[in-house]
């Protein structure tokens, strides 16, 4: 299918590129992510996806936008405070790109939805900040088989990982690298932590970096590597990352055979699980 | 001399860089390696990105030929992926 006068014009930067090409921009469009939230991380997610042209942007979030969101959750605006986040983000997707077909699911994830809200994604991106949910996503990437690009937020501190569920010898998954959530009281809950805006930025522009380059087959992921990042001192170091022979999920012999929803030993409000 | 047989032709006069480069790449992605495009285009910074950018990318010039005014034709060969 050949692309619109609009479309040359609009992805000109991308199909310069020898990397991407027009074929390259025709997979983005041609292409489905999942997005788990739409808070500090998924903002700057869905915002790059987005604009890059991404053809389906899968998203599930259950909240609705505050005042507290917007010192870092940029997908947002003050006039839509208590509007859904779902809703919120399909109207600026709209605005910012039209190509971009955004399906909004206003429901928090659990182990009875999270299998059939990933099957139809290429790529599934983890931004959200609880550790339920993320063991919860990081399981269910791995019986349906997707990548999964993991962003996680602290403070002035980001981490980011790529798990390769869905193949590539020797990927670790994020239970490999985290056999089990931190005990009750270890980390401080996110309503006392804070969390420096723009962090998110960083972080969550290179889950969407990873995300297309997976799309477009291109570079070398951040797979089994971690990305530590820290914006105080703006020191990026990684650590090497192997797959766990005594992994629960994806060892030689799991224990994990359903996908269960962990209790939330922070027991934070939602308003705060989106970063 | 006998033209090269010319799978596909663009005009491209009306266009800006980087659309002048952007239009003719997908058109040459769509020919299959040894393929002619054949490219009308405007002298100046159309005529020298598009041919600079081409080469780059793998393709040859096989022929500029002045057509009237600012107008050239510009035959390129598509390379190897």
């Amino acid at each position: 299918m050949k692309f619109r006068n609009d479309q040359i014009e609009r992805y000109a930067r991308h199909i310069i590129l020898p990397q991407v090409g027009g074929r390259g921009q025709r997979r983005l469009l041609d292409a489905k992510v999942f997005v788990a939230g739409a808070g500090g991380l998924g903002s700057p997610v869905i915002l790059y996806l987005a604009a890059a042209g991404v053809g389906t942007i899968i998203v599930a979030d259950d909240d609705e936008v505050s005042l507290s969101n917007l010192q870092r959750q940029v997908l947002h605006t003050t006039t839509r405070i208590g509007e859904a986040k779902t809703a919120s983000a399909a109207r600026t997707v709209a605005d910012l790109n039209p190509d971009v077909h955004l399906i909004a699911h206003r429901t928090r994830l659990d182990a009875s939805n999270v299998r059939a809200l990933i099957a139809e994604a290429d790529v599934v991106l983890d931004g959200t900040d609880n550790f339920p949910t993320r063991y919860l996503l990081n399981d269910a990437c791995h019986v349906e088989r997707k990548p999964l690009i993991s962003g996680a937020i602290f403070q002035f501190e980001g981490q980011v990982a790529v798990f390769r569920h869905d193949g590539g010898a020797d990927s670790p998954c994020y239970r490999c690298l985290f056999s089990e959530p931190p005990p009750p009281g270890a980390v401080p809950s996110c309503q006392e932590a804070g969390v420096f805006g723009a962090i998110a930025g960083i972080v969550g522009t290179i889950q969407a970096t990873e995300a297309l380059k997976l799309i477009l087959d291109i570079g070398e992921v951040l797979s089994g590597r971690l990305l530590l990042i820290d914006a105080l001192s703006m020191k990026f170091r990684e650590i090497r990352v192997r797959r766990d022979q005594a992994c629960a999920l994806c060892g030689t012999s799991p224990t994990i055979h359903e996908l269960v929803m962990l209790d939330d030993p922070q027991n934070c409000r939602r308003e705060d699980f989106n970063g | 001399m006998n033209d090269p047989a010319i799978s596909a032709s663009i005009d491209i006069t009306r266009d800006v860089c980087p659309i002048t480069f952007v239009k003719t790449k997908l058109e040459l992605e769509e020919l299959a390696p040894g393929e002619v495009l054949e490219v009308t285009i405007r002298e100046g910074e159309s005529l020298e990105n598009v041919t600079r950018s081409c080469r780059s990318e793998g393709h040859e010039v096989l022929e500029l030929r002045h057509v009237e005014g600012p107008i050239w034709r510009v035959l390129i060969l598509r390379g190897m992926d």
